[in-house]
C-alpha cells in the first residue's frame, strides 16, 4: 500500500466535490482525507487529497480525475518537496492532578491548549500527520474523550504556485 | 433565429423558448421523448419549432436508445428529453450504455421547481447525482440566462474528444422564467482540452516497430467508427499488408471481404482474429480498449506482443495492457501521421516482412472458419437465417442487434463492408436496445434498410416502440430470432450449469403470438419456420416500405454461439465446438 498526496485544482462549481469523492470509489480508491476550499484565483478552489493505492496504479485515477470537465490540475506532492499539515482538536481526560504533565506533553509538541474544564482539556496541534500521531500516543495514556481531525493541507516548497499555468491547456499525454 | 452568435436579441422570452431555440442553433432536427410535468413548458413552444422534429415513444429508455441509434448511424449527436423522477431515471439505462460504447448524445431533462428541489417533491429524482457516474458531464440549471451556455456545452462535450452523453436537467421554473436569448460565441472550459493531434515522436516509433516486427495486427476497435477514419485504416492496411481484426464495436470499420480482415477477436471472435492478437508480437491498437471480453483472461493475452496504443482518452492507455508506444490523439490523425511516417521509412528502403506470419494466419482461417452445422431435427437455424438477412439486404442495410447469441450471429454471419451498419450495445450489453436504436438510425438515415436483429427475450423489453415507428412512419424491420428462451444464458447453463434451465424459458413458441403482436401495433406479421421459406420471407419484408414488419423466425433453440472464450479463461483455451480445441501449431 502507497500513500500519495494529490492538489487539484477544480473549478467552483456546484456538484464539484461530489463529482471528485466518488470518482474515487468508483474506481476503488480509498481515501484517507480530503480537504477543499478557496485560492488565490477567484472561482477556482483546492482540493488536496490523501489517497491509499493498493493494486491499481494511481496514474488511472488521475487521468480519470483529469477527464472531470470541471477539473483544471492535478499535482501529485511528495513529502519532500512540499509542506503538509493537517488540524487536530483532541479533548483528553485532565483532572488537576493530571493537567500539569498534560501540558508538558502540549508544549513539547508546540500545541496549544484552547479550552480547560474541571476534568478535561482540549488540545489543537497542528502538524504532519506523523507529528499528529505522536502527539495521540503520548496522550492516550489519560483518556482522549474526543478527536477531531482535519484533512491535510498541502503547498508544494519553493516560490512557483499550482495555479500559475493552471489556467492554460493542460498536458494530458500518456 | 436571426440572432447571431454572441448577440443578444434583447427580446423577451420563456426559458422554454429559450431551450428551443438552443437546441435549434446546436443542429438539432430530431429529438425523441416523452413529455411530462416539469418539462411541460418546453413542449409548447416545441410545437411550434419547425426545425426540431420530436418523435413520441413509448418509454423514455427507448427514447435514449432511438437517440443513441440516431448517433451511430449518423455520425450525429443524438438528442432524447424527458420529464422529472421516473423520466428522468427511464433514460438511466441508455445513458450508461451510451457511456461505455461513447455515443455522442444529449439528454435533457425537467427537473421540479428549484424551490422545491431537495425536499422530495412529487416527481422529484437527483437525475444530476444519479448520472454523475455515467455521463462525461451533465448541468443543473436553474437560472434560465445560463440555458444557451448549458446546451451549447452539452453539444460540444457530447461530439469532441471522446464521444459520450451529457445531460442536462432544466428546473421547471427556469423553464417558465423570462429571459433574453443570447446563443454564446465561444465555448470557455478551462478543465477540457482533449488532445487530437498525436505526438510526432511517438508515432515515428510505431513506424519503425511495425516495419521491425514478425507478427504485427492491427487491433481495430469502435473507436475508429466514432472517428469516422475507416478511409485511413483501409490506406493504413493496404500500405503496410498488417492483418487486421475489428472488434464488436468495429464491425464495418473495415470490410469483411477485404482479404486482410482476420475478422472478430474475443470471447465469441474466430480462431484466426483470436490467434492473430493471441500470438502477435506488435498490437497496433487503434481506438480500441483492451475489453474483457476481447482480451480474455488478461494476464494471458497476447504474452509476446509489444503495444502501440493510440487513443483519444488517455485515461484508457496503460488501463488494462501496458501500452509501450502511447499515443494519444483522433485516431484518424494518428493513421494520416503513421501512413506519413511509414511512406518515409519505406522511401529509405525499409520493409516489413509478414509471410510467415500470413502463412499461419491464412493457415487459422483456413482450417477454422467461423460456421454453424445445421439442426439435427430440421428445425430452423439461427444463423442461416442472420446470413441470409445479411445477403439478401445487402452492404447498404443498417443492423441494429439486441444482446445476446443473436447479437454475435448478427456480428458473425453478417458481412459488413462499410462503417455505421452494424449498431449494438457492445460495452453496457442491454438487452432491449435494438428495436428503438433500429428506429433511431432509420429516422436519421430514412433511405437505408434498417434491420432489428432482435432475440425473443430482448424484444419483450422495448417492442412497444413499434407502434411509434407505426404512427411516425418509421418503417424499420425486425428479424426476431425466437428460440423461445434467454438463449446466451441458457447456453451458459448447458456448458457450466449441467443443463439446468433455471428461468431460461421464455415459452415464446407460443406465447405471445408474435404475428398477431406485430398486427396489434400496426406493422406486417410474418413467421417463418423453415430453412426453405427463409429467403422468400426476407425478400417480402425488404419489399415493404409503408410500415415496419416483424418476422418472427422461430429458431432451433439449442444452436450455441461459437467459437467461445469462456469467461475468465485464457484466449489461448479457445473452443471452436464444445469440448473442441484448435490446435495453434500445425505442420508448417
Amino acid at each position: 500500500m502507497s500513500r500519495h498526496t494529490l492538489s487539484v485544482l477544480v473549478e467552483d462549481k456546484p456538484g464539484v466535490l461530489a463529482r471528485v469523492a466518488s470518482l474515487f470509489s468508483r474506481r476503488g480508491f480509498n481515501i484517507e482525507s480530503l480537504a477543499v476550499g478557496p485560492t488565490e484565483v477567484p472561482e477556482v478552489s483546492r482540493m488536496t487529497i490523501v489517497v491509499n493505492v493498493t493494486g491499481l496504479p494511481l496514474e488511472q485515477v488521475t487521468k480519470q480525475l483529469n477527464k472531470l470537465v470541471n477539473v483544471l490540475k492535478i499535482v501529485e506532492l511528495d513529502e519532500a518537496t512540499s509542506v503538509q499539515r493537517a488540524i487536530a482538536l483532541v479533548k483528553v481526560k485532565a483532572d488537576a492532578g493530571q493537567r500539569s504533565s498534560i501540558l508538558e506533553v502540549v508544549q513539547l509538541f508546540r500545541a496549544k491548549v484552547v479550552d480547560v474544564a474541571l476534568d478535561a482539556v482540549t488540545i489543537e496541534v497542528t502538524g504532519d500527520d506523523e507529528k499528529v500521531e505522536a502527539l495521540l500516543r503520548l496522550l492516550e495514556p489519560y483518556g482522549i474523550k474526543e478527536l477531531v481531525r482535519s484533512g491535510v493541507i498541502a503547498a508544494s516548497r519553493g516560490g512557483r504556485s499550482m495555479s500559475d499555468r493552471a489556467l492554460r491547456p493542460i498536458d494530458r499525454t500518456a | 433565429m436571426s440572432t447571431s452568435p454572441g448577440q443578444s436579441s434583447g427580446e423577451q422570452i420563456t426559458g422554454a423558448q429559450s431551450l428551443i431555440r438552443s437546441m435549434e442553433h446546436a443542429g438539432v432536427d430530431v429529438v425523441f421523448g416523452i413529455p411530462g410535468g416539469a418539462i411541460l413548458p418546453a413542449y409548447d413552444p416545441l410545437m411550434d419549432s419547425t426545425k426540431v422534429r420530436h418523435i413520441l415513444v413509448r418509454h423514455e429508455q427507448a427514447a435514449g436508445h432511438a437517440a443513441e441509434g440516431y448517433a451511430a448511424a449518423t455520425g450525429r449527436v443524438g438528442v432524447c428529453m424527458a420529464t422529472s423522477g421516473p423520466g428522468a431515471t427511464n433514460l438511466v439505462t441508455p445513458i450508461a450504455d451510451a457511456h461505455m460504447d461513447s455515443v455522442p448524445m444529449v439528454a435533457i431533462t425537467g427537473q421540479v421547481p428549484s424551490s422545491a428541489i431537495g425536499t422530495d417533491a412529487f416527481q422529484e429524482a437527483d437525475i444530476r447525482g444519479i448520472t454523475m457516474p455515467i455521463t462525461k458531464h451533465n448541468y443543473l440549471v436553474t437560472n434560465p440566462d445560463e440555458i444557451p451556455r448549458a446546451i451549447a456545452e452539452a453539444f460540444y462535450l457530447a461530439s469532441s474528444g471522446r464521444p459520450g452523453p451529457v445531460l442536462v436537467d432544466v428546473s421547471k421554473d427556469a423553464l417558465q422564467a423570462m429571459t433574453t436569448f443570447e446563443w454564446p460565441s465561444d465555448i470557455s472550459l478551462p478543465g477540457y482540452h482533449p488532445v487530437t493531434k498525436p505526438h510526432s515522436k511517438q508515432v515515428r516509433e510505431a513506424a519503425r516497430l511495425i516495419l521491425e516486427s514478425s507478427r504485427p495486427v492491427l487491433y481495430v476497435g469502435g473507436g475508429v467508427i466514432r472517428a469516422n477514419a475507416s478511409a485511413q485504416l483501409r490506406e493504413l492496411a493496404e500500405l503496410t499488408g498488417l492483418p487486421v481484426v475489428t472488434t464488436l464495436m468495429a464491425r464495418g470499420a473495415f470490410p469483411d471481404s477485404h482479404p486482410q480482415h482476420m475478422g472478430m477477436p474475443g470471447m465469441h471472435g474466430s480462431v484466426g482474429a483470436v490467434g492473430a492478437l493471441q500470438k502477435s508480437d506488435l498490437l497496433v491498437t487503434l481506438g480500441a480498449r483492451f475489453d474483457d471480453r476481447v482480451t480474455g483472461k488478461l494476464s494471458t493475452f497476447a504474452p509476446g506482443a509489444t503495444v502501440i496504443h493510440a487513443d483519444i482518452d488517455p485515461a484508457e492507455i496503460g488501463k488494462n495492457r501496458h501500452a509501450d508506444v502511447p499515443i494519444v490523439g483522433d485516431v484518424g490523425e494518428v493513421m494520416t501521421e503513421l501512413i506519413a511516417a511509414l511512406r518515409e521509412e519505406m522511401a529509405a528502403g525499409r520493409q516489413g516482412d509478414y509471410e510467415a506470419w500470413w502463412a499461419q494466419l491464412n493457415r487459422w482461417r483456413d482450417t477454422y472458419p467461423v460456421g454453424y452445422d445445421l439442426p439435427d431435427d430440421g428445425s430452423l437455424s439461427p444463423q442461416y437465417v442472420i446470413e441470409r438477412l445479411g445477403a439478401l439486404s445487402g452492404p447498404d442495410a443498417i443492423m441494429a442487434a439486441g444482446v445476446g447469441q443473436h447479437q454475435m450471429w448478427g456480428a458473425q454471419f453478417v458481412k459488413y463492408e462499410k462503417p455505421r451498419t452494424w449498431l449494438n450495445s457492445g460495452g453496457l450489453g442491454t438487452m432491449g436496445y435494438a428495436v428503438p436504436a433500429a428506429m433511431g438510425a432509420k429516422v436519421g438515415m430514412p433511405g437505408s434498410v434498417v434491420w432489428a436483429i432482435d432475440g425473443d427475450g430482448c424484444f419483450q423489453m422495448t417492442n412497444q416502440e413499434l407502434v411509434t415507428c407505426t404512427i411516425n412512419e418509421i418503417p424499420i424491420k425486425v428479424a426476431l430470432i425466437n428460440n423461445s428462451s434467454l438463449g446466451m444464458v441458457r447456453q451458459w447453463q448447458t456448458l457450466f450449469y449441467n443443463e439446468r434451465y433455471s428461468e431460461t424459458d421464455l415459452h415464446s413458441h407460443r406465447l405471445p403470438d408474435f404475428v398477431k403482436l406485430a398486427d396489434a401495433y400496426g406493422c406486417y406479421g410474418l413467421r417463418c419456420e423453415t430453412h426453405e421459406e427463409v429467403d422468400s420471407v426476407i425478400e417480402k419484408a425488404l419489399s415493404i416500405n409503408d410500415a415496419p414488419v416483424v418476422i418472427d423466425f422461430v429458431v432451433h433453440r439449442d444452436a450455441m454461439v461459437w467459437p467461445m472464450v469462456a469467461a475468465g479463461t485464457s484466449n489461448d483455451d479457445i473452443l471452436v465446438a464444445r469440448e473442441m480445441a484448435p490446435s495453434w501449431d500445425s505442420e508448417e
